[in-house]
């Protein structure tokens, strides 16, 4: 096992800026996420770590160990591919042996570690199968054990559950979390799904364009986005932009926000607010000192069984609140309410 | 359960063509085996002929060319298609879909014409008849042929199988070995039993090509016929059919594991 430092990586194909400047550190035993919607560089950033590809400028580190000009067969790493990418002419057990077999293990020792492998990835008996008769959950188990029966410094994965459907995602998920765990390997998981990097990784970092715009543990994430590209691509949030007045948000029609600390500067500033977090006020509800307060037009509410999805409009912004389905007050479609939320919940972010 | 009139129809329309194609081939096999050069039934049953073949040494000869030619045409069009039939799947260069659309033609166009073609290229160029033209021919007619089979092996290859394998720790030679050649080797093997296939059983090319007492089973069994026939001929014929018919259900074996995946 060992840690991964990536520091001040540039890669570009061509003109094109694939990565921009990353800096990144992933500490022993950990798992990662890289979040970023598709064609932002996380396959890019995976493939300079797993050495199929070398950047142009900076450092990679395994184990306090420069890499960047070890091919990827050098540098001890296991690597889950997106379309699982079995070798189909061979079994189950040659599979998974393969990394055993270029490094010349003798060969009881290598009977014994597949057995221990498919037996962590809950296969055993399977060892004679070839792919092709495996379900697509099945194969994704064997490529994970194919990966770490080596014992590699780190494992990559790269969207290794976007082929699954949904309720085969869940399960992986709690079972890649689990062999993780056991085995302390450390890990790094490309992803698009940010629930999925939520769940899942001790840390994420979030990409955008090739640049890593924040990292941090998801909760920290979640709750304090540095940007409005974060904020909205790390779940749900309603943006309010306006100007800095006397270290408040000052909206368009001048109504005036406070946010978790008064806003520096002057000029533009954009704050966000997670739905979950506003409340629609009950009548005669008193005005709370450590709350913001925004009138708004209800335009529609959205039953989703267990929850509601309000929508709203105040001029032209529109927002979005969702509520556990208490139905306490009777609401309707262009009835005018109060929103109330905290100013603890009110997040300043760059635009 | 009754069978339906079109299936029953269907049913005998196959039994037809069957037949036809097979009834010609059987009928020639039976008769290698007959004591009466005049095809006189019942058939009264003889090695004769094939002992009498075995002493034709026009006939076994020109046996031994056509193996030869197909053998070297073999390897060379298999070598040669196969690295093709790579380099139009790896890299990407001028001229490539030019290149590609030009291996289609050559199979449409009649043998006739290919043949005398080269004919006369090969006579003005000085290159000559005689087996080294043959081989040459056939090469030509061959490698289209291993480069669509090939191809549509490797078509099917999924370049994440070598990183995949790199990943694990395989070097360069081992990823070759382990990941890359088996799974070429079923196209490999079918476009090679192609390339045989082609060469031996080709007449036209090997007739324009072939001098004086140097030519192929095809020519000699054709120049046999013009004198005469023989049931030696219908015995060297069964032989070479069995040995075409093995080639072609090993071919078709190849090719089913070649599509599958
Ligand atoms: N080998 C390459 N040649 C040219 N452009 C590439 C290459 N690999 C990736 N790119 C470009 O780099 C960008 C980032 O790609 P990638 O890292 O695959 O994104 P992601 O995995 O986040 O979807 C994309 O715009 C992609 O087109
Ligand atoms: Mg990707």
């Amino acid at each position: 096992m060992a840690s991964v430092t990536v520091s001040h990586v540039n890669k570009s194909f061509g003109e094109f800026r694939a990565l921009d400047d990353v800096s990144i550190e992933f500490a022993d035993g950990g798992f990662y996420a890289l979040l970023g919607p598709s064609g932002s560089g996380k396959t890019t950033l995976l493939r300079q770590i797993a050495g199929f590809s070398f950047p142009d400028s900076g450092e990679i580190l395994i184990g306090g160990e420069a890499v960047e000009s070890l091919p990827v067969e050098k540098r001890n790493i296991g690597m889950m591919f997106q379309n699982y990418a079995l070798f189909p002419n061979m079994s189950v057990f040659d599979n998974v042996a393969f990394g055993l077999m270029v490094r010349s293990t003798p060969r009881h020792e290598i009977k014994a570690r597949v057995g221990e492998a498919l037996e962590l990835v809950r296969l055993s008996g399977y060892d004679e199968r070839k792919p092709h008769q495996l379900s697509g959950g099945q194969r994704q188990r064997v490529a994970l054990a194919r990966a770490i029966v080596f014992r590699p410094r780190v494992l990559l994965l790269d969207e290794p559950l976007s082929a699954l459907d949904k309720a085969l995602r869940l399960g992986m998920q709690v079972e890649l979390k689990r062999i993780q765990r056991e085995v302390g390997i450390t890990t790094i998981f490309v992803t698009h799904d940010q629930e999925e990097a939520l769940t899942l990784s001790d840390k994420v970092g979030v990409l955008k364009d090739g640049k890593l715009l924040q990292e941090g543990p998801p909760r920290e994430l979640y709750e304090r986005p540095a940007t409005a590209f974060a904020a909205t691509f790390l779940g749900d949030a309603n943006l309010f932009e306006g100007h800095v007045e006397e270290g408040e948000l000052a909206l368009s029609d001048g109504t005036r926000l406070r946010a978790t600390a008064p806003l520096a500067g002057v000029g533009k500033a954009t704050c966000a607010v997670r739905p979950e977090k506003m409340a629609i006020a009950e009548k005669g509800e008193p005005l709370r000192a450590d709350h913001n307060h925004l009138e708004a037009e209800l335009q529609e509410i959205i039953f989703a069984g267990n929850s509601l999805s309000y929508l709203l409009r105040r001029g032209d912004i529109h927002l979005r609140v969702f509520a556990q389905n208490r139905a306490t007050a009777e609401l309707q479609p262009g009835q005018r309410v109060r929103l109330t939320w905290r100013v603890a919940d009110t997040i300043p972010v760059e635009a | 359960m009754k069978a339906r009139p079109t299936n029953m129809l269907a049913r005998i329309y196959l039994g037809l063509v069957l037949a036809f194609l097979y009834l010609p081939i059987l009928v020639m096999a039976a008769m290698s085996f007959n004591s009466s050069q005049f095809y006189m039934l019942p058939i009264d049953w003889t090695f004769d002929w094939y002992v009498k073949l075995a002493h034709n040494t026009r006939l076994l000869e020109s046996t031994r060319n056509s193996i030869l030619v197909a053998m070297v045409t073999t390897v060379i069009a298999s070598v040669l298609g196969t690295a093709a039939s790579i380099a139009f799947f790896r890299y990407e260069f001028r001229f490539k879909k030019v290149l590609q659309a030009a291996l289609f033609p050559p199979i449409a166009i009649p043998w006739l014409i290919t043949g005398t073609a080269m004919l006369l290229f090969f006579f003005w160029s000085g290159i000559g008849r005689g087996l080294h033209a043959m081989i040459l021919g056939h090469v030509a007619l061959a490698l289209p042929y291993v480069i669509i089979v090939v191809s549509a092996r490797i078509k099917g290859f999924d370049p994440d199988l070598e990183a995949a394998a790199r990943s694990l720790g395989a070097s360069p030679w081992q990823v070759i070995r382990h990941v890359t050649l088996p799974y070429l080797a079923p196209g490999f093997i079918a476009g090679a039993l192609f390339a045989f296939a082609v060469s031996f059983d080709q007449f036209v090319i090997s007739y324009f090509l072939s001098v004086p007492g140097v030519s192929t089973l095809p020519v000699e069994i054709y120049t046999a016929i013009k004198k005469g026939f023989t049931p030696e001929i219908n015995a060297i014929s069964t032989l070479v059919i069995a040995f075409s018919i093995t080639l072609l259900v090993i071919v078709s074996r190849f090719y089913r594991f070649g599509g599958d995946r």
